[in-house]
């Protein structure tokens, strides 16, 4: 009788300590959170730093455009080096980046050789695409861009709304909670979004994920307080 | 609704640009030299119901004699935009951007058949801040006939250096 006892207790032991254990690291978790969302809102240095990482994401359509027209007036000698990355299906974003970046090295005012990078991203699903292979594609997707962040860990993080910044910023956010690398998240809500958040801008404000958030009409401003409103860009 | 001494140019299509083959053929084609073009653009989706619209006997003249030439894409419009002296284009921000860039008098038409239109949103403001025409296929002939081209205002070029500041200052990084 006595062993049945012991045994019920010492499982009960274990018990009690894996859920305090689980108790216990969620919450630091959530802390730490809590702790990355409040500052990643708060400017980042003091002084200026030197040439911080990034990563462009680059989308179809008006992204692409929207993106180089804010990268023309960027500083590229503080933005170094510099990753762009496009879905694997879109032909075209990576070629004006790269007409983008050779327009710098003819104006050689500033060392750009060998500091720009494309890569290609594989989509988490394509348009028309059935839902039932789409849960594979957004795994394999989910994946690539796991990897491609490991590899890349930028410090700041460039995007305008394409569905491929989702996964790449999510990452990032986790990255920052787990300590692997602090990144900048900016997210330019496109000129086409008047009154409504695309739902890439939606998540990223709603669950807190962006460092700040830029909106270029006066009605998105009132809708979501917490946005930048910043006037046209184009 | 245009008239004969107008040019068409038409971006559409594969389809579309097949069915106005077959009944467009032993055609001449008149000389570029004295006539005025009106750009038509779809960007790189697929909106056959603006093609329809504007192709229609009704606009291009009973007598046949209004010119149309068409492609199906361009890596750059540029060109076509800067002949053009009236536009017509799907609700793009690149079509209608580069358009307004250009100072060209633009009627945008708004696809009805795509899902989650968001892109009329970015049509009806600028057209509620007079830079531009916003419409939908069934009303473009109406619009044409009884538009003022005089009371669209210039649209302003924005400028990106306020958010290139902002993540500068937000960095850390001083400005000059």
């Amino acid at each position: 009788m006595d062993n049945v006892y012991s045994c019920f207790f010492s499982d009960m032991g274990f018990l009690n300590v894996a859920i305090s254990l689980i108790i216990g690291i969620s919450t630091l978790i959530m802390i730490r959170i809590f702790y990355v969302i409040y500052w990643s809102s708060k400017p980042l240095y003091s002084k200026p730093p030197g040439p911080l990482s990034t990563l462009i994401v680059l989308g179809s359509g008006g992204h692409t455009a929207e993106m180089l027209n804010l990268l023309a007036v960027m500083q590229m000698d503080r933005f170094k080096p510099r990753y762009y990355i496009a879905a694997a299906t879109d032909n075209m974003s990576l070629q004006k980046a790269r007409v983008l970046e050779d327009s710098l090295i003819k104006k050689a005012e500033v060392e750009v050789v060998g500091t720009s990078h494309f890569l290609q991203i594989y989509r988490s699903r394509e348009v028309g695409q059935s839902y039932v292979t789409s849960v594979g594609t957004t795994l394999i997707a989910l994946t690539h861009a796991l990897w491609l962040m490991i590899k890349i860990r930028p410090q700041v993080i460039l995007c305008n709304g394409p569905g491929t910044c989702i996964p790449l910023c999510v990452i990032a956010f986790f990255f920052k909670v787990l300590g692997i690398r602090w990144s900048s998240i900016f997210y330019v809500e496109s000129i086409a979004r008047v009154r409504r958040l695309s739902l890439s801008g939606l998540l990223l404000y709603k669950l807190r994920m962006v460092d700040q958030l830029f909106v270029q009409w006066p009605q998105l401003k009132s809708k979501y307080p917490r946005a930048n409103y910043v006037g046209r860009l184009m | 609704m245009f008239k004969s001494s107008c040019l068409l140019i038409i971006s559409c299509s594969e389809k579309v640009k097949q069915k106005i083959g077959e009944y467009r053929m032993g055609e001449s084609h008149d000389s570029v030299k004295s006539k005025r073009i009106v750009f038509v653009t779809v960007g790189t989706t697929c909106f056959d119901s603006l093609v329809r619209a504007v192709d229609t006997q009704e606009s291009t003249g009973e007598d046949g004699s209004l010119s149309v030439d068409y492609f199906t894409f361009s890596s750059s419009i540029a060109e076509y935009l800067k002949s053009a002296s009236l536009v017509i284009s799907h609700a793009g921000s690149g079509s209608i951007f580069e358009t307004l860039r250009l100072k060209k008098p633009l009627i945008v038409v708004v696809n009805e058949d795509l899902m989650d239109n968001h892109q009329s949103e970015l049509a009806e403001e600028l057209a509620e801040r007079n830079h531009l025409f916003c419409v939908f296929p069934q009303t473009l002939y109406q619009t044409i006939s009884g538009m003022d081209l005089g009371s669209l205002v210039a649209y302003q070029p924005g400028d990106a250096t306020p958010v290139a500041n902002f993540i500068n200052r937000f960095l850390g990084f001083n400005d000059e």
